[in-house]
């Protein structure tokens, strides 16, 4: 992206105003995120920023927001439902997702086309759709308002995270690997977890945490599916907005904004050490 | 070769054939695979697909009039709905006896809601002669006509008459803003009642527009991506999935808090002096907040595919573009852009899907101007409890949808979908 040398005038000019419209548009893409952290700290319960904040006097900020957060049972209790449905759904997308994988990475695999086209649609179908038809048929089978009704539904929405990372991973994979731990003499119990599950390894948490993320994050089907015994964390985040507005969501969303900065980091570490274990350049 | 073995075929150590051989091998090996994905298909077929069924179906049930008006559909046989006359009095009798009985074990309220939908004013005919019609004595018509004129109304028993079948089309005329005439013909619902028809247009115009906002942002990014040396952009492209990691409710939270009038954007402009300070500009609570929200939630999906297109079109094309005289312009429109189509393709249709079904951000944002078709889903499931017009919309919205990702597989292929 370096200007060449012969670029003429209005080349150059050109290349310094599409820098700067690329640099508006990544600023529209995160400064909504940035905007929040600061504005959580706000020491009214405004959702925006006060003289006090902007003359940056400490009055104007304080931690009533998270302190209200972490004493309401409310929000704690919603952040333990979402954990256990996130944790009980991963586990559950991961081993069937993880299994199908590599049935659909075989290469006598029928029809693969078709069944993977099936097993991506949850992720295509929109949300309210899945909702409504899991409500309808949950409560007919008395799933519905149950932990076990909305951990179900969730892994079906984390079931194709799973699969297209793993598969992904698992196209990627040089079978000659195997045949030179053979031909070394390992065993092939040697073989599978010396060779082939570490290469596989970075794929399947990706994965996981893909699916754990959707759930964490999943708002409608739990507005369907559960009763009021399981709120989650998105659901009382939800009924806050829609009810009292208070800056206690924008200290949620700051906390939330951090694990995702998290994740992102150790999906990027989880990328990097997958390439330098292929033997790949790292990026 | 083969000819010179005695027996003329090759064969394993073990005298088997080698074609039988590895027949069996490859029948084993594809055995293998359908048992690893045996078992989320069957978990998907039963928390997945069969809801999906259940609920198309349910957009086509009509089992409350064959069931709680069984007496009277039965008694209905003889009568003619195009006669000018009303039924006969053993009609009424059987009328009177369901009424009762539908009063007695509570399913007179399902049957007041599901007439309700085709006539109004049926919800209280029926519960009135429900009450009635226990403590009746014949002549049942009399009674019934007494105890509300609906019954005199020859309407009342077409409508009946019509829909004692076990499967209606109704909902689905509902979802569109049409209904069946008294004459049993399908004719547009009263003007003032028309809502459907203009929001599924309002869901499909605003998702091309966000679509369209969303390529406009996402190809500068996507080329400025792709163009830069693998170390910077590899920062920057944090910068576009940090968004897409975030939760979708921090990112409807945040535009509230910059969106609403005394959000921070406001506040911004009244301190400069660009807008006075009664006179706020609105950009939440209608079409526009939805559609700001929405561009911004759906970008990252626009510029992976764009960006994953981008990066596999070798940087010389455009210089050999330029070295045979092109104008920089041209030489972007009729070499680089023609090899972007696959990944805009790929974009635009992945975020119109993601777009049209989506509920969370046009229901906190949207107010009443920006909603979408899925919130009216929403309201039949959850406020009126009109499920089977919820299952038709659902349905129908459905069907778009299918197509769609129909098309998006043909082209791009849902096994080459990356996730960042």
């Amino acid at each position: 992206m370096a200007i060449p040398s012969y670029a003429t005038r209005s080349e150059r000019i050109w290349h310094y105003v599409f820098r700067g419209l690329c640099a508006l548009i990544f600023l529209f893409l995160i400064g909504p995120l940035l905007i929040i952290i600061p504005l959580s700290f706000n020491a009214e319960p405004y959702f925006t920023f006060t003289r006090e904040m902007l003359s940056f006097d400490p009055a104007g900020y304080s931690w009533r927001w998270y302190e209200d957060f972490f004493t309401s049972s409310r929000w704690l209790n919603s952040i333990k439902n979402s954990f256990i449905i996130g944790i009980c759904s991963t586990l559950l997308a991961t081993v069937l997702g993880t299994l199908a994988a590599l049935g659909l990475s075989s290469r006598h695999m029928p029809a693969r086309g078709l069944f993977m086209a099936l097993l991506i649609s949850p992720m295509i179908v929109p949300l309210i759709i899945s909702a409504a038809a899991m409500f309808f048929f949950f409560s007919k089978i008395h799933l519905a308002q149950t932990y076990l009704g909305v951990i179900l539904a969730h892994t079906v929405l984390g079931i194709p995270f799973v699969v297209i990372t793993v598969t992904a991973t698992l196209s990627s994979f040089d079978t000659t690997l195997i045949r030179a731990a053979h031909s070394l003499g390992a065993s092939p119990q040697r073989t599978f977890f010396k060779v082939i599950l570490p290469l596989v390894t970075p794929g399947v948490v990706s994965g996981a945490l893909f699916a754990f993320i959707t759930s964490f994050d999943e708002v409608v089907v739990v507005l369907f599916v559960a009763g009021p015994g399981q709120r989650t964390m998105p659901i009382q985040m939800w009924s806050g907005i829609r009810e009292e507005i208070s800056p206690t969501i924008l200290a949620v969303a700051t906390l939330l904004v951090i694990l995702s900065i998290l994740l992102l980091t150790t999906l990027e570490l989880l990328r990097r050490r997958s390439e330098r274990l292929r033997g790949m350049t790292p990026s | 070769m083969s000819s010179s073995v005695s027996s003329g075929e090759l064969t394993t150590a073990d005298g088997v054939p080698l074609k039988v051989s590895l027949r069996r091998a490859v029948r084993r090996s594809r055995l293998k695979a359908l048992l690893l994905v045996a078992p989320l298909l069957l978990f998907l077929v039963i928390a997945f697909v069969m809801p999906i069924f259940d609920m198309l179906s349910r957009s086509v049930a009509n089992t409350e009039i064959a069931t709680h008006l069984s007496r009277t559909v039965a008694a209905l046989e003889d009568w003619d709905p195009r006669s000018d006359e009303l039924p006969e009095e053993p009609v009424y009798e059987a009328l009177a006896n369901d009424l009762a009985e539908g009063h007695e074990n509570r399913a007179i309220g399902r049957l007041s809601s599901r007439l309700n939908y085709e006539k109004s004013g049926m919800r209280s005919a029926v519960m009135r002669s429900g009450m009635a019609s226990r403590t009746m004595d014949p002549p049942y018509k009399e009674g019934l006509l007494e105890a509300h004129d609906a019954w005199g109304d020859l309407e009342t028993w077409r409508l009946i008459k019509r829909e004692s079948s076990p499967y209606t089309l109704s909902y689905y005329l509902a979802a569109i803003d049409k209904q069946y005439s008294p004459e049993g013909e399908i004719v547009d619902v009263a003007d003032d009642r028309r809502i459907y028809q203009g929001l599924f247009w309002r869901t499909f115009w605003m998702s091309s527009v966000i679509t369209l906002l969303t390529l406009v942002l996402g190809f500068p990014i996507a080329y400025l991506l792709a163009n830069l040396p693998l170390r910077k952009s590899n920062l920057l492209m944090i910068l576009v999935l940090l968004p897409f990691w975030t939760s979708l409710l921090v990112r409807t939270t945040t535009w509230i808090a910059i969106l609403q009038s005394q959000g921070v954007l406001n506040d911004i402009m009244v301190v400069l002096g660009v807008i006075a300070d009664d006179a706020r500009w609105q950009m939440i609570h209608n079409k526009l907040g939805t559609i700001i929200a929405m561009t911004h939630i759906l970008l990252p999906f626009m510029i992976l595919p764009l960006y994953s297109v981008m990066k596999t079109i070798p940087p010389s094309y455009m210089h050999a573009a330029r070295s045979l005289g092109g104008k920089p312009f041209l030489s972007f429109r009729r070499v680089y852009f023609p090899l972007t189509i696959p990944g805009i393709a790929a974009g635009a249709i992945l975020v119109f899907i993601l777009s049209i079904g989506y509920y969370i951000t046009p229901a906190l944002v949207g107010g009443q101007s920006g909603r979408f078709i899925t919130n009216y889903i929403a309201y039949h499931m959850q406020t009126s409890l009109n499920w089977g017009l919820a299952a038709a919309i659902a349905s129908i919205l459905l069907f778009v949808v299918v197509v769609f990702y129909l098309v998006f597989n043909r082209l791009v292929g849902v096994d080459k979908v990356k996730l960042g």
